[in-house]
């Protein structure tokens, strides 16, 4: 029996078991023991291999000090030498997946070390890495751990033992955009009119090129005049006014607000605040211009370098949310918009 | 939301401190922000400071929505 290969493992301040967004702003640590997931996931590698540590950071730090957070990873790598890093699984953790995205690709790319992380589809990490590292294709909530893990480790054991993965449908991770070499039964003709006579009759058939989906919006135009432009301001950082009148979800949100702002000069505390769920709300609770600056705005309008602050403002809670919800939100929002004559809008998020 | 609102063409910027996720959701127009919890603001300044960095960050934005671009560009 050979020697068990060795895991380096990374974690965020939550799944760390350091705590909630009160330490998202936590700088890397290495601890050399297996810290909340990794535990779970070294049973799933069957003895054959071994989580040698586990590097925990905060998901705001890293974010917010990347250069700073990899250089430690980096030190750490070429301390504890391992077969393989893990980072996650992520799920759709917007800024956990980032960090887990930024680190798999630097990995990748910097190391001959392969990485293994998962995420749920519509998590921004997942286009950041998934042609250098193998992101696991895991639910959009934790509650997917349990599911997520045994493949995560599997994948895991192939990729330690120098074994070829299968098909990203097989193994269940996310595809790499790669083609690949293969022997098949049948040639390309022969398979392409079953598709097409499988089509005909309304059958079900899966295609050996997926089309790629290409989403770009051409940049408006500029506005020429702006001390005769109306401008909105809109956020994701969940700001409402007190009482959160319309409920707006505090993660995962299914509706956003506009709330009139014509009659007053900034955002106050307590009239206004943050219910998202999703980053640590103190800051914007004191003050909420910090989030959305309409106290800056109306400034601006007085010195007249702008023409007009729309008299609504519009809100919503970007975490967890899903893309066919902003979607909406923002087809609805811009609608209201474009009736309204705005000439500009200011979107901030947290 | 921001490449949605965009589709009507009307110009937006976008306020971020993670600015990849901007630029992975297809934002043209970016503004990067201070920190996450407080993209506009800066609670270890003096509130006069405070006040002056985000009167400096707005201005951005709006040189931003001001400025003729072809695809992603960022405002600092």
């Amino acid at each position: 029996m050979s020697e068990k290969f060795k895991v380096l493992y990374y974690v965020n301040q939550f799944f760390g078991q350091v705590g909630g967004e009160d330490k998202a702003g936590m700088p890397p640590e290495y601890r050399p023991e297996k810290v909340g997931p990794a535990l779970g996931f070294e049973g799933a590698l069957q003895g054959e291999g071994e989580v040698v540590g586990t590097i925990i950071c905060g998901d705001n730090y890293f974010n917010e000090n990347k250069e700073e957070s990899l250089d430690f990873i980096r030190k750490t790598i070429k301390e504890v030498e391992p077969d393989v890093v893990v980072a996650g699984p992520a799920f759709n953790a917007g800024r956990y997946g980032m960090a887990c995205g930024e680190l798999a690709k630097a990995v990748a790319e910097e190391f001959e070390i392969p990485v293994v992380t998962g995420m749920y589809i519509e998590n921004p990490g997942v286009e950041l890495c998934k042609d250098k590292a193998i992101v696991v294709s895991t639910a959009d909530s934790a509650a997917g751990m349990r599911k997520a893990l045994p493949v995560m480790a599997a994948i895991t054991r192939k990729l330690a033992k120098g074994i070829e993965l299968d098909a990203p449908a097989q193994e269940g991770y996310i595809p790499q955009g790669r083609r690949k070499t293969l022997f098949v039964e049948k040639r390309g003709s022969q398979r392409a009119i079953e598709m097409l006579l499988a089509r005909f009759k309304g059958e079900e058939f899966e295609t050996e090129l997926p089309m790629p989906v290409f989403d770009q919006v051409d940049p408006a135009p500029a506005i020429k005049d702006l001390s005769k432009a109306t401008i909105a301001v809109c956020t994701s950082g969940g700001i409402v006014p007190q009482g959160n009148p319309d409920g707006i979800q505090s993660a995962s949100a299914q509706k956003w607000g506009k709330y009139d702002v014509s009659g007053i000069d900034e955002l106050k505390a307590p009239d206004f605040y943050s219910t998202h769920g999703g980053y640590d709300t103190a800051y914007a609770n004191e003050d909420p211009d910090r989030v959305v600056p309409l106290d800056i705005l109306k400034e601006y309008e007085k010195e007249g370098v702008i023409g007009k602050v729309y008299e609504f403002f519009f809100t919503t809670t970007g975490t967890g949310t899903s893309v066919s919800n902003a979607q909406k939100f923002g087809r609805e929002i811009g609608a209201m918009l474009k009736e309204a004559g705005v000439d500009g809008v200011i979107l901030t998020s947290t | 939301m921001v490449k949605e609102i965009e589709r009507y063409g009307i110009p937006i910027v976008h306020m971020a401190t993670i600015t990849t996720i901007s630029e992975s959701v297809g934002a043209n127009r970016i503004v990067p922000t201070v920190a996450i919890p407080h993209p506009v603001g800066n609670p270890s300044l003096s509130p006069e400071d405070e006040y002056a960095l985000r009167k400096e960050l707005v201005g951005k934005a709006l040189k931003a929505l001001t400025t003729e671009v072809t695809g992603t560009t960022h405002f600092e």
